[in-house]
């Protein structure tokens, strides 16, 4: 063990900012990282345990006991619990012999609970040592389980129906499918690497800025601050060191646009990156990748070593003078907050994610306090398609607020799950015809941090300026309990992934959370509804967008399905005081009998 | 020199220095903000929220706020005002804070908020979690029931050399600050008593020293919290 951390450590220079691959590489070798070997990887490093600890703890793929020679990670999304997920994980505890949370006594698999995968076009889907096993069944499980029994390896288990597209390239052999439905002309139109480049590079730095804004691109992780005027802001901040990050953290429950960005298209977002690096003066770039797309790994880094071979990446890139751009991976180890541009900094710095204070905005100070963009995997890819194509193509597409096009993600009850590129102002509906869904009840727009709409909204267009999103798109169907199937599913995600750092978002994700399910319970009152709703205006001070929208989930479906709570209210005498609950009360009770 | 620049606190012109923390330079000009978290001398984070103003219009933390030229502060409306009663609340649901039994009480900064604030039953369901008395360390006691996660610990205590001695572990409602056992290990006792002194309520308290003041004549007793600076 001593050795193995050693050797990691020295393979990262000691550098504490590295924590987060250091810590990955060494549960790689090891299995988990236990007190003792967090107190010996402080040790080399030479910084207290305390700040190891804080990294390690705060990550959901960082394990603190062994989980098994085979660590099942079965996604308890909406959308997998909508495609029988129960049934899955009934399964593998009865093969495994041991409950969710555990490792079975054999020590051969452990069976863990986790969010979104970034995979609910396949549902219900699981990681197993990081590799991906998507539509899976009870009988699938079951042969999994006796698989592993028979002393098959990880490859033997996945067996060799790969999926379409780069999926079945030699460094990625995965089980997952593209499922690209609609291909629009920015993301996945025919692309040739290197020609933008070329372009760019005998534009100046300035003209490719102004090309940007004249295009009107805005960032596709939903939020959509004019991506322009972001390169313009690090370019012009003070400093020799500037650095180009691509958040490819999409963690919003429901998105998974830039797992196939990534197989299909990833010389695009490269390219991408080094057009901004060309137009904000930086050397180094960044790719930030949820610990989810680990199975890319290899083959991101063989499709990095090509553009460097073809000198689009690397120094004098295209042959010109002071250009020099290369490009590293990052991976995460299990955080949404880590999609926040700020968090994510602090977590390729080798921190826990939690969300800096602004200003300084990451333009300014970011990461490691120098002038940072960080831009979303889409909206790069958007930059090489103005660049090639110009502003006034890009700008021919969309909407009044919203030129161009979006990667949406479809998922839920319809028939066509998968990626749809459409420009910018297709209403609620067309999208609903395209993936051949019947008898919608509700539409999960933007994700959980977005909105939850009804019939009566399937009109509305996605746009910035109406229904924004960062490309979820969850159908709901009509038989669906929407308050038990989708609202406390998103209410138990944001408690388990608020930071903590913020007083309103660590207290009353939680709190939200308790009186949501006594309504469900058919304990609530109306006065718990009314005090939801007001925790919202709480909640707006928070510090990050997580924490702003924690209870959207529950404030939208309150706005726009009121009938759904207000027939779970408790019928008894409205003077009654609520606040007694009688299951729990007898809880204890009811363990002690149940034991005999 | 330092340069001064013009702003308004609640629609009076004030001076202060270019780049002066908010909360500092509203205390400068007789306009008191609610602080939890924020400690003088010490980087501030955002993070309890009680002290966010109206900046321009936007609602921004004061302790993270500069000021600069023709700011327009608000500092006191219905809804920041409720605001801040409302984090008070929550921060007593959400830890196990029993004030009578409470070494710190009468200084702390937690209950002297509510009392500003007129606490009587929160409005926020008691979460009663299961959290522990940390009493191994030879010089220091950590009371996770009444820790606020305010940080002023990490971000104020470090041992000689410079190093961390507190840290966050976890996250979310789990978020919990650790001790370092090897960092911690010979703190002098001036430093044990900086620690107890920089915690807002009673969760870092010095072993070996008993307290002077009595119950009933300690600092916020008979003054409300921000009385000093402004009624």
């Amino acid at each position: 063990m001593e050795k193995n951390i050693e050797a990691i450590t020295a393979k990262y220079r000691g550098d504490a900012t590295r924590l987060m691959d250091i810590l990955i590489d060494i549960q790689d070798e090891l299995g988990c990282l236990t007190p003792a070997t967090v107190a010996r990887i402080a040790g080399v490093l030479g910084i207290p345990q305390v700040d190891v600890e804080q990294t390690v703890s705060f990550y959901h793929f960082f394990a603190r006991e062994p989980r098994g020679r085979f660590a099942v990670y079965l996604n308890d999304s909406v959308v997998a619990n909508f495609y029988g997920r129960a049934e899955v994980a009934a399964a593998f505890e009865i093969a495994a012999g041991c409950r969710f949370g555990e490792v079975s006594a054999d020590g051969l698999l452990g069976l863990f609970h986790t969010a979104c995968i970034g995979m609910s076009d396949q549902e219900p889907a699981a990681l197993i040592n990081g590799q991906v096993f998507p539509r899976l069944t009870p009988d699938k499980a079951r042969a999994l389980v006796a698989g592993m029994r028979a002393g098959k390896t990880i490859e033997e288990l996945k067996g060799d129906k790969y999926g379409d597209g780069q999926n079945s390239h030699p460094l990625v052999r995965a089980l997952v499918k593209n499922h690209i439905r609609q291909r629009g002309p920015t993301v996945f139109s025919d692309y040739t690497p290197g020609i933008a480049l070329a372009k760019v590079t005998a534009m100046t730095s300035a003209e490719v800025i102004a090309a940007v804004k004249s295009a009107s691109v805005r960032g596709r992780g939903g939020a959509g601050f004019p991506t322009g005027m972001k390169w313009e802001f690090a370019r012009r901040a003070p400093g020799d060191v500037k650095y180009i990050f691509c958040n490819a953290d999409e963690g919003e429950p429901g998105t998974f646009k830039d797992r196939v960005i990534l197989t299909e298209r990833p010389q695009m977002v490269f390219e991408g990156m080094a057009i901004a690096a060309y137009a904000v003066g930086a050397d180094h770039g960044i790719l930030y990748v949820r610990n989810e797309y680990r199975y890319l790994r290899a083959y991101l880094e063989q499709v990095l070593a090509v553009l460097r071979a073809q000198n689009l990446l690397g120094e004098r890139i295209g042959g010109q003078a002071g250009f020099d751009f290369d490009i590293s991976i990052q991976f995460g180890a299990g955080a949404y907050v880590c999609g926040e541009e700020s968090a994510l900094i602090e977590s390729a710095e080798g921190k826990r994610g939690e969300p800096r204070d602004r200003p300084p905005f990451p333009v300014e100070k970011g990461y490691l306090q120098r002038p940072t963009v960080v831009n979303n995997v889409e909206t790069l890819c958007s930059a090489v398609q103005v660049v090639l194509k110009g502003a006034e193509w890009y700008n021919r597409m969309g909407t009044e607020q919203s030129k161009g096009t979006k990667v949406l993600c479809v998922s839920g009850d319809c028939d066509q799950p998968g990626i749809y590129e459409v420009e910018w102002g297709f209403a609620v509906n067309d999208i609903l015809a395209m993936a051949k869904a019947r008898d919608v009840q509700a539409v999960q727009v933007g994700g959980p941090s977005g909105a939850c709409i009804g019939p009566d909204e399937f009109g509305r267009v996605l746009a910035y300026e109406d229904l924004a999103t960062g490309g979820s798109f969850i159908i709901i169907g009509r038989h669906r309990d929407i308050l038990r199937d989708v609202v406390l599913n998103f209410a138990r995600f944001f408690r388990e992934e608020s930071c903590g750092s913020c007083v309103p978002c660590r207290a009353l994700t939680g709190m939200a959370q308790v009186v949501l399910e006594r309504i469900i319970a058919g304990q609530g009152t109306a006065e718990d509804v009314a005090r939801l709703q007001a925790w919202q205006k709480i909640m707006r001070n928070n510090r990050c967008g997580l924490g702003q929208t924690a209870l959207n989930p529950i404030v939208t479906t309150i706005r726009n399905f009121r009938p759904l709570y207000e027939a779970r209210l408790s019928r008894g005498d409205p003077r009654f005081v609520p606040s007694f609950d009688l299951p729990a009360a007898v809880r204890d009770y009811e363990a002690a009998v149940a034991n005999g | 020199m330092a340069s001064f620049v013009r702003f308004t606190l609640d629609g009076r012109a004030c001076l202060a220095e270019e780049g002066a923390q908010l909360v500092a330079a509203a205390k400068e000009c007789g306009v008191y903000i609610p602080t939890l978290c924020n400690y003088p001398g010490i980087p501030p984070k955002g993070a309890c929220r009680i002290c966010t103003v109206l900046v321009n219009g936007i609602p921004q933390t004061a302790c993270t706020t500069k000021v600069v030229e023709d700011m327009a502060v608000v500092t006191r409306t219905p809804e920041l005002e409720e605001f801040r009663k409302a984090v008070v609340e929550i921060l007593f649901a959400e830890g196990n804070h029993l004030c009578p039994s409470c070494e710190r009480s009468g200084n702390c900064e937690l209950q002297a908020l509510a009392y500003r604030y007129r606490v009587t039953v929160p409005h926020f369901p008691y979460l009663f979690p299961k959290r522990d008395v940390e009493a191994w360390h030879p010089k220091l006691v950590k009371d996770h029931n009444r820790c606020i996660q305010c940080k002023r610990c990490i971000r104020g205590i470090h041992n000689a050399e410079g190093k961390a001695i507190f840290a966050f572990g976890k996250r979310g409602d789990k978020v919990v600050i650790n001790i370092d056992p090897e960092t911690s290990k010979n703190i002098s006792d001036e430093l044990a008593q900086r620690a107890m002194d920089i915690c807002p309520v009673g969760a870092i308290l010095r072993k070996g020293k008993g307290f002077d003041t009595p119950i009933g004549r300690r600092k916020y007793d008979h003054q409300p919290i921000g009385s000093e600076v402004q009624a």
